[in-house]
């Protein structure tokens, strides 16, 4: 069969779609947002008209994907590491519930942080939940354990957690397809009280989760993705989890490697491998892609028993991603380092592009603050983040979806004033809008700044939520329509700009100034320059 | 065969065409591939990379380590001496010459186009020049990979096949456009190899 050329996020859609998916559930976040966009522009899922239109944040999307599930239907839901806090809620839930049709959880981590606010390790949250985790090492894996996911996932009664970081989500390779399966039909679960999580009744179904463990412990022995490969050398024994297993193996690609080694990609842990390691080497390093989860586990607190080296001990980094050079330094191998990066290099970070409303917006608003001083912005997560670079320097914080207007409230609880909020019109519809309530119930003063482009940016222009009916979200708030401001940001407006953000900032209640331009990244997407004009945007 | 590529360059400026060109051309020829991409935030003007790496032997890693890289290829000169440590000691460094300049502390280019030079194999042409006078400008990124390509172990045909099955949706005065791109790309890396013999 031809190999298709796929991301490692596009291999996963591709094995879902093929495995009979009925929908796709998710918000964007970098590194999962391709996984979703392959299955809106796949053929197949046009013609078995599967679900994948964006929600409005992880959590309806998780929750969304198990009302699937629950019809019977093979759902699937995929988020960034830190979507999946947004979502914690239902995941953990889910796996008391149960499944009906197969449901799988894609959670894709960013060791290093190329584009988070952090590097959490979702096979945290996958223990935390009892249900079992593929990890693949290859963008094939990818494809062939969602491909699986769906009917271990029937098979257990448990959502089934893939677990990829960036650099698989990100990485293309050659990826052969299996048969396209028929999408499940609708069925209700055998027992109508399976998903409703009274206290009894979620009682007897986290035993019945419980007792699946040896059940998982055992699949996970199976599975061909974990693999013990013996060798002479027991000096040192190797566990490799997911990623990890190709950085091992890129420095023995022209030598031997002599020491025992367990390629780890399914959770719970084959205890028997694990068994073995520890009973046949001396010492053991632990390689992953991400907290180390499994050196913690084998390492214990008392320091007894084989001696477990990785991350903790310095080995290998405590923090950031793996890669073949860092693994060739724990082995103590030799690194053929090429010329130095030359000192006339200079950092290119990234930046708001040229045109961009938000620069617009953060000029007007640097000018209505100059009277107050600085460390009055509470800004969000998205494109407008990085105002708080020069030349801008615009605002003091950024932490999660949403935190913008919530952070601001809480600073003018405390007495700050103004207090100021600067959150995107997609991530205002995402996790804004609740705390703009909180605001509003009390009547705090904060002025709260929509930067509206009609799209979410940052992950590259994918439907807002807000699209068409921002004002009315927020007037159905309760905030007073004479304090919600719309303008269009542009340096010849700066002037009244300027002065709305002030009268604003006089207010003693809440206001919500909405500076309104489309994305110039976006210009280009026709369909979206209709809809703008349609709606009269 | 075995050809590992650094492509290096500002986000937008059309690497992961390059890449996809790259690997379309080595699918067709049933050689393994892998190739990582930066996605998201970076993407905003900041620095980009891609590792690309073609062999007829199964690939362990997605990344290069480092002095393994055959070539770094950059559209933009100072980004080409960023990946220097991924550069083994017989690799090629091919780079645009036009600087890509969003940054306030850009060094002068005396001193990067120095620094290019001390590198006993590179190529450094005017991309955007070149592409301007063949095609048009925004084809530079394609004047590279025609430029890198005398150092990558594929047939030119299956570039430019692949060029034809990347561009194709866009029209045939698009593929044949980029075509001339790769052309002239490879026309002024083999012109400056004849001189230096």
């Amino acid at each position: 069969m031809q190999k298709l050329l796929l991301l490692g996020d596009e291999a996963i859609a591709q094995g879902a779609i093929d495995a009979g998916l009925s929908g796709v559930y998710a918000y964007p976040g970098t590194p999962s947002t391709e996984i979703t966009e392959y299955i809106q522009d796949s053929k197949i899922a046009k013609e078995r008209n599967i679900h994948s239109k964006w929600s409005s944040n992880e959590k309806t999307a998780m929750e969304s994907a198990l009302g699937m599930a629950y019809a019977g239907k093979r759902a699937m839901t995929c988020m960034k590491h830190v979507g999946l806090n947004v979502a914690a809620d239902a995941f953990i839930n889910a796996a008391i519930t149960g499944v009906n049709g197969g449901f799988v959880v894609v959670a894709a981590d960013d060791p290093s942080m190329h584009s988070s606010q952090n590097e959490q390790d979702s096979r945290v949250y996958g223990k935390f939940a009892m249900i079992p985790i593929l990890e693949p090492v290859n963008q094939q894996e990818a494809y062939d354990m969602t491909y699986a996911a769906f009917e271990m996932s029937e098979k257990f009664n448990v959502p089934v957690m893939i677990r990829i970081t960036t650099r698989l989500a990100h990485s293309r390779a050659g990826v052969v397809r299996k048969p396209l399966l028929d999408e499940k039909t609708v069925c209700l679960p055998k027992d109508p009280t399976q998903f409703v999580l009274l206290p009894s009744i979620a009682r007897r179904n986290y035993k019945k989760l419980i007792e699946t463990r040896p059940d998982l412990e055992k699949i996970s022995m199976e599975s061909p993705y974990n693999t013990y490969t013996d060798a002479s050398d027991r000096s040192l024994g190797i566990i490799a989890c997911g990623i990890a297993h190709n950085y091992l193996m890129e420095n023995f690609q022209d030598k031997a490697l002599n020491h025992p080694v367990l390629k780890l990609s399914q959770y719970p842990m084959p205890r028997k491998d694990i068994e073995r390691m520890v009973n046949e080497c001396d010492k053991i390093l632990v390689l992953e892609d991400g907290y180390p989860v499994i050196e913690e586990l084998l390492k214990g607190y008392q320091e007894a028993g084989t001696p477990v080296i990785g991350r903790l001990d310095g080995t290998l980094p405590r923090d950031g991603e793996l890669n073949p050079n860092i693994v060739a330094a724990a082995l103590g191998l030799p690194i053929e380092e090429g010329d130095v990066v030359p000192d006339l290099l200079v950092g290119r970070p990234p930046a708001m592009c040229k045109g961009c409303g938000h620069i617009d917006a953060y000029k007007a608003l640097n000018i209505a603050l100059e009277s107050y001083g600085p460390g009055r912005v509470f800004a969000d997560i998205g494109c407008y983040t990085l105002g708080a670079l020069p030349p801008y320097n615009a605002v003091n914080s950024c932490v999660d979806m949403g935190a913008s207007i919530t952070m601001a409230k809480g600073a003018a609880d405390a007495g700050l004033v103004p207090a100021v909020a600067v959150i995107g019109d997609s991530t205002f519809t995402h996790s804004g809008m609740t705390g703009l309530l909180d605001a509003v119930n009390e009547g705090t003063p904060i002025t709260v700044i929509v930067s509206d482009n009609y799209t979410t940016g940052m992950t590259g222009g994918q439907d807002s939520q807000a699209l068409g009916h921002l004002e009315q979200i927020i007037e159905g708030i309760g905030v007073d329509p004479e304090h919600i401001r719309v303008f269009k940001p542009t340096a010849a407006n700066l002037d009244e700009m300027v002065n709305i953000i002030k009268e604003e900032f006089d207010y003693q209640g809440v206001s919500v100034i909405i500076p309104r331009r489309q994305c110039i990244q976006t210009l280009r997407n026709k369909s979206l320059v209709l809809k703008v004009k349609e709606l009269g945007l | 065969m075995k050809s590992d590529i650094v492509l290096a360059g500002v986000g937008g400026q059309g690497i992961l065409s390059i890449a996809a060109t790259i690997g379309m051309a080595a699918v067709d020829k049933d050689l393994h591939l892998k190739q990582a991409e930066v996605h998201g935030m970076s993407q905003r003007g900041g620095d980009v990379q891609s590792h690309l790496r073609v062999s007829s032997n199964p690939i362990a890693s997605d990344l290069i380590p480092k002095g393994k890289a055959d070539i770094i290829l950059s559209v933009e000169p100072m980004e080409s001496l960023r990946y220097l440590p991924y550069l083994s000691k017989s690799g090629w460094l091919v780079t645009n010459t036009t600087p890509f300049v969003n940054i306030p502390n850009y060094p002068e280019m005396e001193v990067v186009m120095a620094k290019i030079a001390e590198q006993p194999n590179h190529i450094a042409i005017d991309a955007d020049k070149i592409a301007s006078e063949v095609a048009t400008k925004r084809s530079s990124n394609i004047v590279m990979l025609g430029a890198a390509s005398p150092f990558i172990d594929i047939e030119f045909s299956a570039l430019e096949e692949g060029l034809r099955k990347i561009f194709g949706r866009k029209g045939d005065a698009v593929v044949e456009s980029n075509i001339s791109a790769l052309r002239a790309g490879r026309a002024a890396t083999e012109e400056i190899l004849a001189s230096r013999n």
